[in-house]
């Protein structure tokens, strides 16, 4: 599973999930869900870009 | 100012104030603002943040009363926006194009967009120290608060943080220090919190925790916009803590806009409802408050009455203008209820109860209608859902 970058330099990681906001650990990035934003600056998931 | 103040020995503040800005993209600023830069004098000299681009001769000047701008080693900049960074290569034309600017790692992206190619640019790490000689200059990342290039530099030696916009205000006056200008700087910080930082409140708390838990001593706060605190420094952090959790108070703010009265007539009924149970409320019409303003009444608002009369089966322009800057300043826990009068099609009801579920609002009340004209009966019902507000705002704090 890839991690995934947003422009605020946000990464999400998918081993960490994204607790604070109910995600959890394990969770692909494919598969967060439609609502879900960028815990640090509340970008939609369309401006995150894959990382290698 | 048009003179340096020396904050602490051989540290002085040598920013800019600017009178007469009274829209700063888009938030009233009746007093103006000021943007702050400070030199360091040591071995090394160090120049924190710079000033609007049109007030850079400005700055210049005031540095020149102190020292020569080519005897500054290292340029400091803490956030990228252009009131702080517009200034840069002019004063870098000045300092020596070659010289080095710190920033943060999203610092130098954000700065290379900004001016590609002008500036010798170097990112330092979060926690990463400058030796000035006898002092020492530590880096602190503070990502979106309230930019992601955000960062703070604090001065080992003399507690002194300078923190960026964080704890600003938009105030020029005549005042330098928080002594001087007494208990208003908290209204101004007010204002600037809930405008600028309340959508990042999560990360306040992380920051103010992370503050905490380090022991970090700081003496003295200089923000890029206002007065220095550094009678009380104290205060504002609390303040900061206050607002950051959006705790209640007993207040409701009354947003509304009207056609033919009808919406105004609803709007006063509601708020006679609130005050009849001892809760705070504010009536603020759209077309004679300034948005930033409601946002500031916002800010300590257990509950948002939002009333509209139906236009051309939509809400109000302006109405919908402040409902969209509430929304992307995400309060949160606040209780919500819309309403409004109507000719012969009513959504503005429908709508305001879909803005306020989208903005996770408790939707208290299923809201109220009247058709053109509101009646005795329509009047009752007005304030008896004022009344209803104020009991569970009651129940809420």
């Amino acid at each position: 599973m890839s991690k995934y970058e947003c422009p605020c330099d946000y990464v999400y990681d998918p081993a960490e999930g994204d607790y604070d906001n109910g995600i959890e650990a394990g969770t692909a990035f494919e598969d967060l869900p439609d609502g879900w934003v960028c815990p640090l600056c509340g970008a939609e998931k369309e401006f995150f870009e894959k990382l290698d | 100012m048009f003179k340096p103040v020396e904050i602490a020995p051989g540290i002085y503040s040598v920013g800019c104030r600017d009178w007469d800005i009274r829209d700063f993209h888009g938030y009233s600023t009746y007093e103006g603002t000021s943007y702050n830069a400070f030199l360091i004098l040591d071995e090394k000299n160090v120049l924190i943040d710079t000033v609007k681009k049109e007030f850079s001769q400005e700055l210049l000047d005031n540095i020149s009363k102190i020292i020569d701008p080519a005897d500054i080693d290292v340029v400091i900049s803490n956030h990228t926006e252009m009131d702080h960074s517009g200034a840069l290569t002019a004063v870098m034309e000045r300092i020596g194009k070659d010289k080095t600017v710190l920033c943060s790692k999203m610092g130098l992206k954000n700065l290379n967009s900004h001016f590609p190619g002008k500036l010798n640019l170097r990112a330092v790490e979060n926690g990463e120290e400058l030796d000035l000689g006898e002092r020492t200059l530590a880096f602190m990342e503070t990502k979106m608060l309230h930019w992601p290039d955000s960062m703070f530099t604090y001065v080992k030696e003399d507690k002194i943080l300078f923190s960026s916009d964080a704890f600003g205000q938009h105030y020029a006056g005549d005042c330098a220090f928080d002594d001087e200008i007494g208990d208003k700087v908290m209204d101004h910080a007010a204002k600037y919190y809930a405008n600028i930082l309340l959508n990042y409140s999560s990360r306040v708390q992380t920051l103010l925790k992370s503050v905490q838990e380090s022991g970090l001593e700081i003496n003295m706060i200089c923000p890029d916009h206002g007065v220095i605190f550094r009678d009380n420094p104290g205060a504002i952090i609390e303040k900061y803590d206050q607002w950051s959790k959006q705790g209640c108070k007993k207040k409701a703010v009354i947003i509304f806009d009207t056609m033919w009265k009808s919406t105004a007539t609803m709007a006063r009924e509601v708020a006679k409802g609130i005050e009849s149970r001892d809760v705070h409320v504010r009536l603020m019409n759209t077309r004679k408050c300034h948005r930033s303003d409601i946002m500031t009444e916002v800010l300590d608002a257990k509950a948002l009455v939002v009333g509209s009369p139906t236009l051309n089966n939509g809400i109000f322009p302006v109405v919908a203008d402040v409902m969209t800057y509430i929304k992307g300043l995400k309060p949160q826990n606040r209780m919500a209820a819309a309403f409004g009068s109507y000719g012969w099609s009513g959504e503005s009801v429908k709508i305001l109860n879909r803005e306020f579920e989208a903005m996770k609002m408790d939707v208290i009340h299923e809201g109220l209608k009247v058709q053109y004209v509101p009646d005795g009966a329509d009047l009752e019902k007005c304030f008896l859902m004022g009344r209803d507000i104020a009991d569970k705002i009651i129940q809420a704090c």
